[in-house]
């Protein structure tokens, strides 16, 4: 009864009621109560979740901007923790670089045996040059290989007393190498060492070798240090995570109280990891340049003494964006250890 | 739209902040809740408010039986009241258009219609021309009425507030219970907690009255 009453009092109320209330828009009382999403089409569901993103990624960006003190030593100590295995990449890809360079000079030594006649030593020479794994032969016949040796050894006088030639023909073979052909060299090494024309093939590649076991030990360790690194960057944005929710902790519950769902929470925060990253990603990027550039020049005049086309290579297009959504990634995942273990500790009442 | 039947809240430590307590809210209806302090007016309002559970008896709001809304669903519950605190928990890193429309972000609403909406209820409490302004340069009665613009800005059916006018002198309390009493007009079902009980005698709205726990009076004046 008293219900009907005010019933009545309300439809006067608002035949009384001033034009600047917009009664519309405020006094029409929703009766539904709901306890699920709102329908609404899916288009403006998504255009609202999208422009709900953009606003809240620019907002987490403008917070961090509004404090550069501190947001740059956060980002620095990302980007440090970021550009030393990065930095170690970019090394290694120059190292490989140089490497296939001198790849390019193996050459295999094969020694005929010596009992094995001129001519036919010759036409295995011929022979081996039309093999497609082999790129250009030298033939050293006994005589030249006896006055090298004359010329270069000193023993000049004693070979005078020898009889004969000691010494076979050889065959200098240069393999066709393409970049990091090792393991095809090795090939060819004991297809030569099989053949009956000859006693001996070597190959002057060892070292070669040893210098890309030592880079496949530098990519392990390149990968270890950036598990490492990456586990420090975590653990840095996370930390820094923690201190952005713990300053926001009234923001939190009144965002709770007015009914924003934990994604609703949570968004600003992954945003601010996510900036982290990018920022850390960034000044990495920059200061792995800066070490190259500082570094352009007495690399080119090293190179240039030792006449190779070899140039300092950067982080390229693909390792730029590569290091960059890694960090953003990191720091997302930062920030959802900081948000998953202290949001939930954040409730109204 | 609101029931409670014999609803009992003890904490973990013992205490009983609230006893066997029943009464019904229509809808439509405004009340005022008073009691000392530690009465049970806030813990009231929490299970209201879903940032508690009761336990024992039952809580129904609109028809929504609150021991059977889960904690995922909590949110979308919530967007259905409106809730005035007494320290208004504006948020003073941001204009006061932006506090007001901060329940219609949450939700998801068109940017359209934000504006819209924001505008109105600024408009309602009389504070339309201080939408760019921070709260921080705001009076206390400023506040409270941006926090209430708020509270009302999502059009919810009911509107809680814990002693709203606590900090506020008597002109302005009444100002604020006079805002109440408004929405209450057009429709909006209103729970006051207050102990002003100086100022909500002279209003004539029904009167709940709770004292360690129990609720002793349910009428039109207090005792």
């Amino acid at each position: 009864m008293m219900v009907r009453g005010m019933d009545s009092n309300r439809q006067s109320e608002r035949r009384q009621a001033p034009r600047n209330q917009l009664p519309g828009h405020l006094e029409r009382r929703r009766n539904d109560f709901r306890v699920r999403k709102a329908p609404q089409k899916i288009y403006q569901r998504v255009r609202g979740y999208l422009s709900n993103h953009r606003d809240v990624a620019l907002l987490s960006l403008t917070r961090l901007l509004g404090t550069p003190a501190a947001s740059l030593m956060t980002w620095s100590v990302i980007a440090i923790a970021l550009a030393l295995p990065a930095g170690l990449y970019v090394f290694l890809q120059n190292a490989q670089q140089l490497s296939s360079d001198w790849d390019r000079t193996a050459q295999i030594s094969v020694y005929t045996s010596l009992g094995l006649a001129p001519e036919k030593s010759l036409a295995l020479s011929k022979s081996l040059k039309t093999r497609p794994d082999i790129k250009e032969v030298q033939y050293i016949s006994p005589e030249q290989a006896l006055s090298e040796f004359r010329s270069l050894s000193g023993f000049g006088e004693a070979l005078e007393y020898l009889s004969e030639n000691p010494l076979p023909a050889v065959i200098v073979v240069y393999p066709q190498t393409t970049q990091g052909s090792v393991a095809a060299t090795e090939v060819l090494l004991e297809d030569l060492r099989a053949m009956p024309e000859v006693d001996q093939a070597e190959l002057d590649i060892k070292w070669v070798k040893r210098l890309y076991g030592l880079m496949a030990l530098g990519q392990r360790a390149v990968m270890i240090l950036g598990v490492v690194l990456s586990l420090a960057v975590l653990l840095v944005i996370g930390n820094t995570v923690r201190l952005a929710i713990e300053s926001r902790r009234a923001e939190i519950v009144v965002v709770k109280l007015v009914g924003g769902t934990d994604g609703f929470v949570r968004r600003p925060f992954l945003y601010t990891g996510i900036w982290y990253g990018i920022g850390g990603g960034v000044l990495a990027w920059v200061m792995i340049n800066l070490v190259l550039f500082w570094l352009y020049r007495p690399v080119a005049e090293l190179v240039s003494s030792y006449s190779s086309g070899f140039t300092l290579a950067g982080l390229d297009l693909s390792a730029t964006l590569i290091l960059l959504c890694l960090s953003a990634a990191l720091g997302w995942m930062g920030a959802w250890i900081a948000v998953g273990r202290h949001l939930s500790d954040i409730e109204p009442g | 739209m609101i029931t409670f039947d014999r609803v009992s809240k003890r904490y973990e430590s013992g205490h009983d902040a609230l006893n066997q307590v029943t009464f019904d809210l229509a809808d439509g209806e405004m009340a005022f809740m008073t009691g000392h302090s530690g009465a049970g007016k806030s813990t009231l309002l929490k299970l209201i408010m879903l940032m508690d559970r009761c336990t024992r008896g039952q809580v129904v709001v609109s028809g929504q039986n609150l021991t059977r809304i889960k904690r995922r669903q909590i949110p979308y519950y919530r967007r259905n009241i409106g809730l005035v605190f007494q320290d208004h928990q504006l948020l003073f890193d941001r204009t006061v258009f932006d506090n007001v429309a901060l329940p219609l972000v949450i939700a998801g609403a068109q940017p359209r219609d934000i504006g819209r909406r924001v505008r109105a209820a600024l408009d309602k409490v009389g504070l339309l021309k201080k939408e760019k302004l921070n709260p921080m340069a705001l009076s206390g009665g400023e506040q409270q009425r941006v926090g209430i613009a708020r509270a009302v800005v999502n059009k919810p059916a009911l509107l809680l507030a814990d002693e709203p006018t606590g900090n506020l002198d008597p002109k302005l309390s009444s100002e604020i219970m006079q805002l109440f009493e408004h929405f209450n007009q057009v429709g909006v079902t209103v729970l006051v907690a207050t102990h002003d009980l100086s100022l909500i005698a002279r209003l004539n709205h029904r009167i709940l009255t709770l004292s360690k726990g129990r609720l002793i009076n349910d009428g039109t004046r207090y005792g």
